[in-house]
């Protein structure tokens, strides 16, 4: 098999993997080497289906010897086989690397023989390029469950960033759709990872040379709409992933039907991007913007409503903290208002230290007035001309993405008496097309 | 400090920027514009300043006690821009920093300072932009790249491609600019060139660009395509030096300016 029969085969296996990411550590090339890392991560290209390319993103082999019904490379299903070798593979980053098309390497694989005997092929092409090519680039492993955990600590060692893909939402369907793992398997590494960055980070403060064991952190990933769980249940099993493992990320995989069993969505199903969108909005709002799971989504309201973003939603929801006084409210308060963003948040803060703040100089600071109007005054006034009821505000709050699903004729009849109110996630929803 | 309707005409030089605020204080004036040699003549009569060594040190010097380093920073950096008229609002804002302090660089609610940071933006973005989208072709020992960006970024990304490449002969070209960063071992300058064209790929480079060109169209998903989200990551404008984005034939020698009309990108051309 040529070069460019493998590299199609285990990049077509791999590329159902959303992290694509070289961001969490700065580091400068060694002597006689090759390659550096930046924290903020380096995209070098965005395929055609919008997502960064950053790293080399394959799988080592997909010979696969497990038979999970949702994934492409299951025993079971006839498509072609591919290996590397340690070598190949080290030689193509390389070389790929020296003409700045990638920023390292994300390397993953199914299961070839057993897990350890594959733990030992991803270590051996790490090693290569690690010792031989002294590259200082980026490396993303990915940890094989049932791996022994002296093969996990050595990869660990060799690695900037570790995952264990989670796979599925629940025990439950993940005892359905993959049999042969159990939740146990993926959370054992998963914890023996961060146990070791923790231990690490001690060691590191005695010993300045002590090894590093995989400096960028973890992550992991889940596929979201080939099992029935709600946003609720997905976006509090996220919440603990990053209380309990200080995960550095948890990526959402919109399920893209790769195989047809009665097990799972039929195979027409459209990858539901639109709720993965609103998934990603909320772990934003997790990671940066000081909101718990609980404040988004509750019991009762257990999904995101698909016309605007959550923390609109929220906003809205909570209109007696509004509205806020632009010089005067704190940072954390500022953050929770629908337009204002991290940046802006700060710009903001900044900037009032020598004026007082007006309408026209929040668009200078990247505040969007289209959103944030509702919930903010400047030097206590409200914008001019302004006439708020929640429905007029609800009704621009509307997302674009939001809005391309509202039939036509239903905007109009919104304004009057008896029509749903657009609040309720649930009721939204009865307003889109099947 | 009046305001006279008189254009003043520099070398373009960050020195001869830095004369015209000597200038500016000196004679107790501030001009309507201030021209390029390249730029055209105007109907403001004229004034040619010229660049002094001396004066222009002397103005830099002042810049960090008198705008804080983040100030001093932002004019250094605000020279790499393409903002049109960056002279005139370079001046500007020293002018207005000498006025009010370090603090000018917090002001972000003023309008000189607002343009400044815009520019600075779009200036620090398009560098991060090219540590990524710069493409290099390995040739024997030399490794060699073209890019065509609106400001000047080699100076902002030079740090990034020696510490990447600390053991590589090469070279990076700005097309737009006419300059080139050259790198050996152990050093790295960038140096004025006026035109740079590269060798044919050889078998072996031309296979990298093969398996490249592979992965970046496998590695999409189909049914997630989004083509409107690409473009906003990825504007056309950056595709025409990625080898990705070129077929077969010119891949054999990429240097080759796309035909007029029949544009090698696909929708290149609107």
């Amino acid at each position: 098999m040529t070069p460019m029969e493998k590299l199609e085969i285990l990049t077509d296996a791999a590329k159902y993997d959303a992290a694509c990411t070289s961001s969490g550590i700065d580091r400068k090339s060694g002597p006689g080497g090759i390659g550096n890392s930046t924290a903020c991560g380096i995209c070098h290209s965005f395929a055609a289906d919008g997502r960064c390319i950053s790293l080399l993103k394959v799988l080592f082999s997909n010979a696969c010897i497990y038979d999970c019904e949702y994934c492409l490379n299951r025993r079971s299903n006839q498509t072609r086989r591919a290996s590397f070798t340690p070598r190949e593979l080290a030689e193509l980053t390389i070389g790929f690397y020296r003409r700045n098309y990638i920023e390292g390497l994300f390397l993953s694989s199914g299961v070839i023989k057993n897990p350890d005997y594959t733990c030992e092929q991803l270590i051996e092409t790490l090693r290569i390029l690690r010792e031989e090519y002294r590259f200082g680039g980026y490396i993303h492993a990915k940890a094989i469950p049932g791996a022994d955990p002296l093969l996990l600590s050595r990869l660990g060692t060799l690695a900037d960033r570790m995952s264990v893909n989670i796979e599925l939402p629940s025990e439950a369907s993940l005892h359905r759709l993959a049999p042969e793992k159990s939740r146990d398997s993926i959370l054992r590494p998963m914890g023996l990872i961060s146990g070791k960055i923790r231990e690490n980070s001690t060691e590191l403060v005695r010993y300045r040379h002590a090894p590093r064991f995989s400096p960028a952190g973890q992550s992991t990933q889940m596929i979201i709409g080939a099992t029935p769980e709600t946003d609720w249940q997905i976006l509090r099993l996220t919440e603990s992933l990053y209380q309990k493992y200080s995960l550095k990320r948890v990526f959402f995989s919109a399920y893209v039907p790769v195989n047809s069993t009665a097990l799972l969505p039929p195979s027409n199903t459209k990858p539901p991007l639109l709720r993965e969108h609103r998934l990603y909005q909320a772990d934003w709002l997790l990671r940066f913007y000081g909101f718990s799971a609980r404040e988004l989504l509750d019991e009762e309201h257990p999904d995101f409503n698909p016309l605007i973003d959550p923390k609109c939603n929220w906003a809205i929801h909570h209109m007696e903290q509004f509205p806020v006084e632009i010089n005067r409210a704190e940072y954390e308060m500022l953050l929770r208002v629908p337009g204002i963003g991290v940046k802006s948040a700060r710009a903001i803060l900044t900037a009032r230290r020598s004026t007082a703040l007006d309408f026209g100089d929040l668009k200078k600071l990247g505040v969007v007035l289209k959103r944030a109007q509702y919930f903010i005054t400047c030097r206590g006034k409200a914008l001019r001309g302004l006439y708020v009821t929640p429905d007029t505000a609800l009704r621009n709050l509307i997302t674009e993405q939001g809005r391309a699903l509202l039939p036509g004729e239903q905007m109009e009849q919104l304004s009057f008496f008896d029509t749903p109110s657009l609040l309720d996630a649930k009721k939204a929803a009865t307003l889109l097309p099947a | 400090m009046e305001k006279k309707n008189l254009a003043y005409r520099c070398d373009g030089s960050f020195h001869g920027i830095l004369c015209c605020v000597y200038e500016i204080y000196t004679k107790k004036e501030f001009p309507a514009c201030i021209l390029t040699p390249e730029s055209p003549a105007t109907l403001y009569p004229e004034k040619w300043i010229e660049t002094d060594k001396a004066h222009g040190e002397r103005v830099w010097r002042s810049l960090p006690q008198k705008l804080g380093r983040q100030g001093a920073r932002m004019v250094r950096d605000g020279y790499w821009t393409c903002v049109p008229e960056k002279e005139l609002l370079l001046c500007r804002f020293i002018v207005k920093g000498y006025r009010y302090g370090p603090q000018i660089s917090e002001m972000l609610a003023d309008d000189t300072v607002n343009a400044l940071r815009q520019a600075l933006k779009h200036l620090y973005n398009e560098a991060h932009l090219f540590c990524g989208f710069a493409r290099f072709s390995v040739q024997g020992q030399v490794m060699t790249g073209v890019i065509t960006p609106k400001n000047r970024v080699l100076p902002l990304v030079k740090e990034h491609f020696c510490s990447r490449y600390p053991e590589e002969y090469f070279l990076l070209y700005d097309k737009t600019h006419r300059e080139a960063l050259m790198h050996q071992p152990g050093r790295g300058e960038i140096i004025p060139m006026e035109e740079f064209i590269p060798n044919a790929p050889d078998e072996v480079e031309r296979n990298f660009r093969r398996l490249w060109k592979k992965f970046y169209d496998t590695v999409a998903i189909r049914e997630r395509e989004n083509p409107r989200c690409r473009m906003t990551h990825m504007p056309k404008r950056y595709w025409g030096d990625m080898t990705e984005f070129q077929e077969e034939e010119t891949l054999v020698s990429p240097s080759l300016p796309p035909k007029e009309g029949a544009n090698a990108l696909p929708g290149a051309a609107r």
